[in-house]
């Protein structure tokens, strides 16, 4: 009887971490620090949310230019690669078509290069949420 | 709405910025990640000092 209690008991536990496993990555890529706000690391998730999303807004304001999926040009496909880990403010770029900016200034193509970072930075913390859903990190 | 900042001031905010995400994703407990989020803004804004002198030498 014990050991049957014992033995859901395991299982509830080996599915919640599993179904957090996919879960915190995907929120956590669709609304950067969500991935680890549902773990209950408030702060954390709000300290990632607010630099990731600063990061990216910034260059939104400074003209940067976003990239697109059929850049043709392998620069423009690494651009592509590195804004997509924005997740949902890559999303609510193109459909807002923002981020058309010519890079006509030097602060501009910083602008480019803030978004682009933003998004790889995203990777990192998605990374980071799903290490600490497997139990790999606190 | 348009921001336009100068270079040392786009250096600050993406270190500032950078160092936070790093700081969190990289060390385990609060004060490790407190340390290595100050040490990873130290090192950019010392590369940017850094670079700045080098490129002033090469220009002379």
């Amino acid at each position: 009887m014990a050991n049957s209690t014992t033995g859901k008991t395991k299982t509830t536990a080996t599915e919640t971490v599993s179904m957090m496993s996919v879960l915190a990555p995907a929120v956590g890529w669709l609304i950067p620090g969500a991935g680890h706000a549902i773990q209950k690391r408030w702060i954390r998730g709000l300290l990632l949310f607010i630099s990731i999303v600063g990061l990216f807004l910034l260059g939104l304001a400074m003209q940067g230019r976003i990239y697109r999926a059929n850049g043709g040009d392998i620069l423009d496909i690494l651009g592509f690669v590195g804004d997509v880990g924005a997740g949902g403010l890559y999303i609510l770029t193109l459909a807002n078509d923002w981020g058309q900016g010519a890079i006509a200034f030097a602060t501009a193509d910083y602008g480019t290069k803030f978004m682009i970072v933003a998004g790889l930075l995203n990777f990192i913390a998605v990374a980071d949420a799903y290490h600490i859903a497997i139990g790999k990190k606190q | 709405m348009t921001i336009t900042l100068n270079h040392f001031s786009a250096a600050l905010v993406f270190a500032l910025f950078a160092s936070i995400v790093f700081g969190i994703t990289h060390r385990d407990t609060t004060r490790e990640m407190v340390k290595y989020g100050l040490y990873c803004f130290v090192l950019f804004l010392g590369g940017v000092f850094v670079a700045g002198w080098a490129m002033w030498v090469l220009r002379r």
